[in-house]
């Protein structure tokens, strides 16, 4: 017992180690990044229009400060990223920020939003304020509903991305629930969920990003948000059922 | 608990031991964050998880011991040591608060990372001290991890008169149970929390489990008993849990998603399972799991006194400390992933080491106890119910 307990330890200090050594790249296995749920907006306006317009709507993790982190920040890369990957299509990012607020409050000024910008497809990322505050996750809930629907009648195409992956806040901060929740309401409206906490997660696992290092700069952050976007430009161009170089 | 629950008692049903403790060493190993050995927990294997189980026997020792001090004492005496014992988880809670205050300001203070600048925002509650201490103090305000001691506080408040009317009209009192269950859910009752939303666990809803534990301590798991020898019981209970098994497997297993599409109608019946409200298939998996459990670990099990299953039922008989001691040792250990390694062996190395210290300060309680107990002349006549009360 006491021997094959030893050997299951060894085992798994081995294949951890194995992992690590290889050092992946920030590759996102298939079932974390694509499901069935298609952007027939965004496949449209490519198609017809070749033009792309995208809308990221989020809090503070979707920016990173200082006078690089506009441009090295996931928005400003995924419009490079997905650029570069469409070629002859003018593709477009904004990005609206709103630290500090819950779902509930962005969801009220997504009909604005499709006025102003007009985009094909929103990005909608959220969640966090949410756990933090400990909202309500049926709140929370009725707020993405509302926001989901609002976009989806003002004509964009929708993708929930929930929160980070956060090793050192994990036992304070309980993101579970409301992942749950976000899970739930894109299948409810059919619309592609980017698990980044999944994602996030599954990095850190294999020894892609140390998550748990900490200091002041932003090399580690950048790289992150570089891949995220590519994984972004991933699932836009799956789930719009586009094809790369179009 | 198909053999009667006499109250003359012949000693402790050690399974509840067994179990609570279990069930403790689960509650530790779930509340560790990205720790691989919350695999081997019920949680990933069905709908219901340990925290069913240790509600559901703590209302049973609840009515168990306190039920026999109403007995011989009375409702007020009883019902005083109810409260107190209520005073005491409360107090246990609000240390707990404290370590978690500690823990949160030294990461929230001295981490630097800008890729999770967002999450430092956890501090933003400090900023109204006066708010939130006072709201902390009046449990409306609740860290992460930290819901089960408040559900436990209003349940033990709510006991007293329960367990009168248990005593008297046992099905009244259990059907009043599930009508408050219906009702909580019918009309959305639960207790506010701060600074905004509900409780984590509904007291309303979980008071079901609570006193469906106490009801089978007076009586009700004798009269249950027929019906769960029977082989149709322990059939459904077996294709129900099979079930729980097969929903939970989609969680996790992508490709087995993708092999097993639910139909529509059973996702939308399923999902969201309300955990908050002690969802119905919760709580079923819970019966079924018991049931199953019940046929097959009869009372006079002979592993029970064993010393392999010793340290389980160690734990369970001191289910306070060690639930609290657990809560810290996860926020300890999850500490000391962070700042020393994340590995998987340091994950397994924390959980075992978790699991040896609250073995090590269940054996010293006892230790204490028998101390305690050796000092005065005559043993009381009530040590024993103290144990167990102690433990309710």
């Amino acid at each position: 017992m006491r021997v094959l307990f030893a050997a299951a330890l060894a085992a798994l200090v081995f294949a951890d180690s194995a992992s690590a050594a290889e050092r992946p790249r920030c590759g996102v296995p298939d079932y974390l990044l694509f499901g069935d749920s298609q952007l027939k907006r965004v496949f449209g306006a490519v198609v017809a229009e070749k033009r792309l317009r995208i809308a990221v709507v989020g809090t503070g993790s979707s920016a990173l400060a200082g006078p690089d982190g506009p441009p090295s920040a996931y928005p400003a890369r995924l419009e490079a990223v997905l650029g570069q990957r469409l070629s002859g299509v003018a593709v477009k990012v904004v990005t609206l920020l709103r630290t500090r607020l819950n779902a509930e409050d962005l969801a009220k000024g997504m009909d604005k939003l499709v006025v102003d910008e007009k985009p094909n497809l929103v990005i909608w990322q959220t969640g966090t304020i949410d756990a933090i505050r400990r909202v309500d996750p049926d709140t929370f809930k009725l707020a993405l509903e509302e926001g989901v629907d609002r976009l989806h009648k003002g004509g964009a195409d929708v993708i929930l991305m929930n929160m980070q992956f956060s090793p050192r806040t994990e036992t304070m901060i309980a993101v579970g629930p409301y992942a749950d929740v976000m899970r739930v309401v894109a299948q409810h409206y059919d619309t592609p969920l980017f698990d980044r906490l999944g994602i996030m997660r599954h990095w850190s696992e294999t020894g892609a990003f140390d998550l748990y290092a900490a200091g002041k700069d932003n090399v580690l952050a950048q790289r992150v948000h570089d891949c995220i976007a590519r994984a972004i430009a991933a699932l836009v161009i799956n789930a719009g059922r586009l094809q790369a170089g179009q | 608990m198909h053999s009667p629950v006499v109250t003359t008692t012949t000693g402790r049903d050690l399974r509840l031991d067994l179990f609570r403790g279990l069930a403790l060493w689960l509650i530790f190993l779930d509340h560790i964050p990205s720790n691989v050995v919350s695999w081997i927990t019920i949680r990933n294997y069905g709908f219901s998880d340990a925290t069913e189980i240790f509600i559901f026997i703590s209302g049973y020792t609840a009515a168990f011991v306190y039920g026999r001090a109403m007995n011989e004492r009375g409702f007020v005496v009883s019902g005083a040591r109810i409260l107190k014992r209520a005073w005491q988880i409360y107090v246990a809670h609000i240390f707990l608060f404290a370590i978690y205050m500690a823990e949160i300001s030294y990461v929230a203070t001295s981490f630097e990372n800008p890729l999770y600048a967002e999450e430092m925002n956890i501090l933003d509650f400090l900023k109204q001290p006066d708010q939130t201490i006072v709201q902390a103090l009046l449990l409306k305000f609740k860290p992460a991890n930290m819901d089960v001691l408040p559900l436990y506080i209003v349940l033990l408040i709510l006991f007293p008169p329960i367990l009168w009317l248990l005593q008297r009209a046992p099905t009244l009192a259990l059907a009043a149970s599930a009508a408050t269950y219906v009702l909580a859910w019918w009309f959305n009752v639960n207790l506010p929390a701060y600074p905004s939303g509900v409780w984590y666990f509904n007291p309303f809803a979980w008071q079901l489990l609570f006193v469906f534990g106490a009801w089978c301590a007076l009586g009700g798991a004798a009269r249950l008993g027929p019906a769960l020898r029977s082989r149709v019981t322990t059939a459904v209970a077996l294709a129900y849990i099979a079930f729980g098994i097969v929903i939970a497997l989609t969680w996790y297993l992508p490709g087995f998603s993708r092999l097993v599409h639910l139909p529509v109608w059973l996702d939308d019946l399923i999902y969201p399972i309300d955990k908050t409200n002690l969802d119905v298939l919760r709580f079923a998996h819970f019966l079924a799991l018991a049931a199953v459990t019940v046929r097959f670990v009869p009372r006079t099990w002979p592993l029970l006194n064993s010393w392999a299953l010793y340290p389980a039922i160690l734990c369970g008989q001191h289910s306070l400390e060690v639930f609290c001691l657990g809560v810290f040792l996860a926020f300890a250990g999850h500490f000391a992933m962070v700042e020393v390694s994340g590995a998987i062996w340091m994950q397994i190395l924390i959980s075992v080491l978790g699991i040896i210290v609250m073995i090590g300060t269940a054996a010293l309680l006892m230790w204490y106890k028998a101390v305690e107990g050796r000092g005065s002349t005559t043993r009381p006549k009530s040590a024993d119910a103290d144990l167990a009360g102690g433990e309710a």
